[in-house]
């Protein structure tokens, strides 16, 4: 077996990947309570517990930037438009009919190409979103000082942020269910914890194969 | 760092300035024995007589007194330039002192004003004992103008109780510090009776428990009220007219103003230990937290009062008077209908230091309710906090043509004023005439809504007002009125709402749409 495996994702980058996890489910559920949907913990101690979570998570994203730059492994993230719409295809027709995936995970790229696309999508436009009304939000109080109380308002962050909130847990969602698209339901979970991907050789040639290593 | 740093130095500073109090109030031993002085050795046969021998030592103390708002009823407020005071603003308790007032005077800082033409230049009309008096013994009668008893006296007329007055030799040979029922003799029985006005001030606060009011209890920091209503010259700090709305200035010492009747004045302007809190401290006065409930010390405060219904007659021809299972009135022929309430939660406004109090005098409108003393301010403005109030609901007599609020004479054992005649006609006439107000002849009943700072009964910081208490959807929050604010936890964009429901449901409804059609044609190709 050991030659149909690979190692894939390197212990920091499980240990990200699921402290990361359970920090946004936490500020999922924290967020949601503040946003008044629900009751859960009480108004205090989720928002004491959502802004810890924060601050976990700016730590975390903070070595996890140092991370992805001296391994190189910012250039995961790099899109490409090539092969998108074998993936659209797979994920839309082929997947009903046992075609095999149309991309092979190596080392050098781990995400396919639709995967790196809606993960730079989540960097490029939801992270920002979240983060920028997020910070505000949380130094409402320094906003005279700063000058900002004259050019913001608490309504107009908090909606961003709500809006930010929406859109991160619809990702979450379909995130969690494209993880049993693998060979097996919890094949890629699996990998996710183990940090080792099972190969499985197709003897047929597939479609739109991604570049070779 | 430097903020970290000064916050603790802070309550350190507050923790000095307490212990310095205590050596102050309890541990100083004074330089002058009262019982010793010749001066007061008497007999004393009346008030004035006492005065004269305070005069005889503290020769400036009286025209402290006289230029302070205790003596002259009388004050213009500092915000909005009118002349205020009991003498001038209307309120919807008892109504006006003129053409009542030896009943009113009775809390008033002196002797004798039994009428409008009252000398407010006499000294020795002062009244010492009132504030200064430890004895506890010293009383002012309801109905004499301010002055004690003499003689021996029945009270109430026809009960066959005996009233003795009281020593005021005694008394005089033992003066000091105001304390707590000094100022509780006017003050907690506002409005004629215990608990009756204010909400926040009755005799529960004589000896409260902790949980009451944890800076009045003795297992508290057991203060009284000079010690925060500091006085400069006699002249008290803290002010319904214009109470300050937001502290800047912080601890008073730096600045030696010696007026602490803001809660900054000793807890400075950053006190929570935990900046989440106190960046609240910008928009929401400590009273809104830290105040829950008013009327808690076991005493119902009166909530309406509507004097449109008074004059009723019993069966038997006896002017009406009704109690509830409290030994409370709930309707009186002199007064009118009543609501109490205890436990009471405040009603929250924003307000910017500037009250505007209606006079007697002043034009009104009549085409809706009528608020005496509104309190201004919105989210907008800097200097506005939210604050909680006792709003107090009530009906009273106005004049419909000329459109001011009316003089009603209620006391007096004359054949027009209320309280023996039971005849609006007649007293209104009698009081408005008294007071050299223009009269239409005619009279009808406005509604009036009238506000009162909650800023006593400070309740133990564990029984402080929780978040979820204002931040909830629920429709019964406590800042539900306030809505030119976004609160977090109740506000929110309903299309942003809509737009992300629709894309959790979405998200959530496609995976599982695409996983059953997976399990589907996966059985499907099995099969094949």
């Amino acid at each position: 077996m050991s030659e149909n495996r690979i190692y894939i994702y390197k212990r920091y980058e499980r240990f990200w990947h699921w402290s990361q996890a359970a920090l946004i489910i936490v500020m999922m559920i924290t967020g949601f309570e503040i946003h008044g949907s629900y009751t859960l913990m009480g108004f205090r101690d989720a928002v004491n517990l959502h802004t810890l979570a924060a601050w976990a998570l700016l730590v975390l994203w903070a070595f996890t930037i140092f991370w992805q730059f001296t391994t190189g492994e910012w250039r995961q993230y790099l899109p490409s438009m090539r092969n998108v719409s074998a993936m659209v295809l797979y994920y839309t027709v082929g997947i009903f009919k046992d075609v095999p995936h149309p991309f092979r995970k190596t080392v050098v790229q781990k995400h396919n190409p639709l995967q790196r696309l809606a993960y730079l999508a989540l960097l490029a436009f939801i992270s920002p979103l979240i983060w920028g009304s997020g910070l505000l939000y949380l130094f409402y109080a320094q906003w005279p000082a700063l000058g900002l109380d004259k050019v913001l308002s608490l309504e107009g962050v908090a909606i961003a942020h709500t809006l930010g909130a929406f859109l991160i847990t619809a990702f979450f969602f379909i995130h969690v269910y494209l993880t049993t698209t693998g060979h097996t339901v919890f094949a890629h979970i699996k990998a996710m914890i183990t940090g080792w991907e099972e190969i499985h050789e197709e003897p047929v040639a597939r479609p739109g194969a991604a570049r070779k290593p | 760092m430097g903020i970290r740093y000064s916050s603790h130095a802070a309550r350190l500073a507050a923790g000095l300035l307490l212990a310095a109090f205590s050596l102050l109030v309890g541990a100083s031993t004074p330089t002058v024995d009262h019982r010793e002085l010749k001066a007061l050795q008497g007999p004393f046969a009346t008030g004035p007589e006492v005065t004269e021998a305070c005069l005889s030592c503290h020769n400036k103390a009286a025209h402290q007194v006289m230029d302070s708002i205790h003596w002259q009823w009388e004050t213009i407020s500092p915000t909005t330039g009118k002349k205020l005071g009991k003498q001038h603003a209307a309120n919807n308790f008892c109504g006006s002192v003129l053409s009542n007032e030896p009943r009113c005077t009775s809390c008033h800082a002196g002797y004798g004003w039994t009428d409008k033409n009252y000398d407010f230049t006499k000294q020795e009309n002062v009244d010492c004992l009132a504030c200064h008096d430890t004895t506890g013994t010293y009383k002012k009668v309801p109905t004499d103008a301010g002055h004690p008893l003499y003689e021996a006296r029945e009270m109430p007329k026809g009960s066959g109780k005996i009233v003795q007055p009281p020593d005021l030799a005694k008394i005089a040979q033992n003066v000091g510090r105001p304390g707590r029922q000094n100022c509780g003799a006017c003050h907690f029985n506002g409005g004629g009776g215990d608990a009756v006005k204010h909400g926040d001030l009755d005799t529960s606060l004589i000896k409260p428990s902790r949980e009451l009011d944890v800076h009045m209890a003795q297992d508290g920091a057991n203060m009284v009220c000079a010690d925060c209503h500091t006085f400069n010259d006699h002249k008290p700090s803290g002010s319904r007219y214009a109470a300050i709305s937001k502290d800047t200035d912080g601890k008073d010492m730096r600045y030696g103003a010696h007026t602490r009747a803001t809660c900054e004045s000793c807890h400075d302007l950053a006190p929570h230990g935990n900046e989440r809190l106190d960046n609240h401290v910008n928009k929401i006065a400590c009273q809104t937290c830290h105040i829950p409930e008013f009327a808690r010390g076991g005493i119902g405060t009166k909530t309406l009062w509507d004097w449109s219904t008074a004059g009723k007659r019993g069966p038997d021809g006896k002017p009406l008077f009704i109690k509830d299972e409290h030994g409370h009135l709930t309707y009186s022929a002199e007064k009118g209908d009543f609501e109490y309430g205890e436990n009471v939660r405040p009603s929250y406004k924003w307000y910017n230091g500037v009250v505007h109090q209606i006079a007697i005098t002043d034009k009104i409108d009549d085409s809706r309710i009528l608020e005496l003393n509104r309190v201004e301010g919105s989210a907008s403005d800097p200097n506005a906090r939210i604050w909680p109030f006792k709003v107090m609901v009530g009906k009273q007599p106005y004049d419909p043509v000329n459109k001011t609020l009316v003089v009603n004479h209620v006391y007096g054992a004359d054949d027009t004023s209320f309280w023996s005649n039971f005849d609006y006609e007649k007293s209104i006439k009698a009081g408005m005439a008294y007071a050299g107000f223009p009269y239409s002849g005619q009279f009808d009943f406005i509604e009036t809504r009238m506000n009162w700072f909650i800023t006593h009964m400070v309740a133990p910081k564990e029984q402080a007002v929780r978040c979820n208490e204002c931040h909830t959807r629920s429709d019964d929050g406590r800042l539900a009125e306030i809505t030119d604010i976004y609160l977090p936890g109740r506000d929110r964009n309903h299309w942003v709402d809509l737009f992300g429901g629709v894309a959790i449901v979405g998200a959530i409804g496609a995976g599982a749409l695409h996983g059953i059609a997976r399990i589907l044609t996966h059985r499907k190709g099995k099969g094949k």
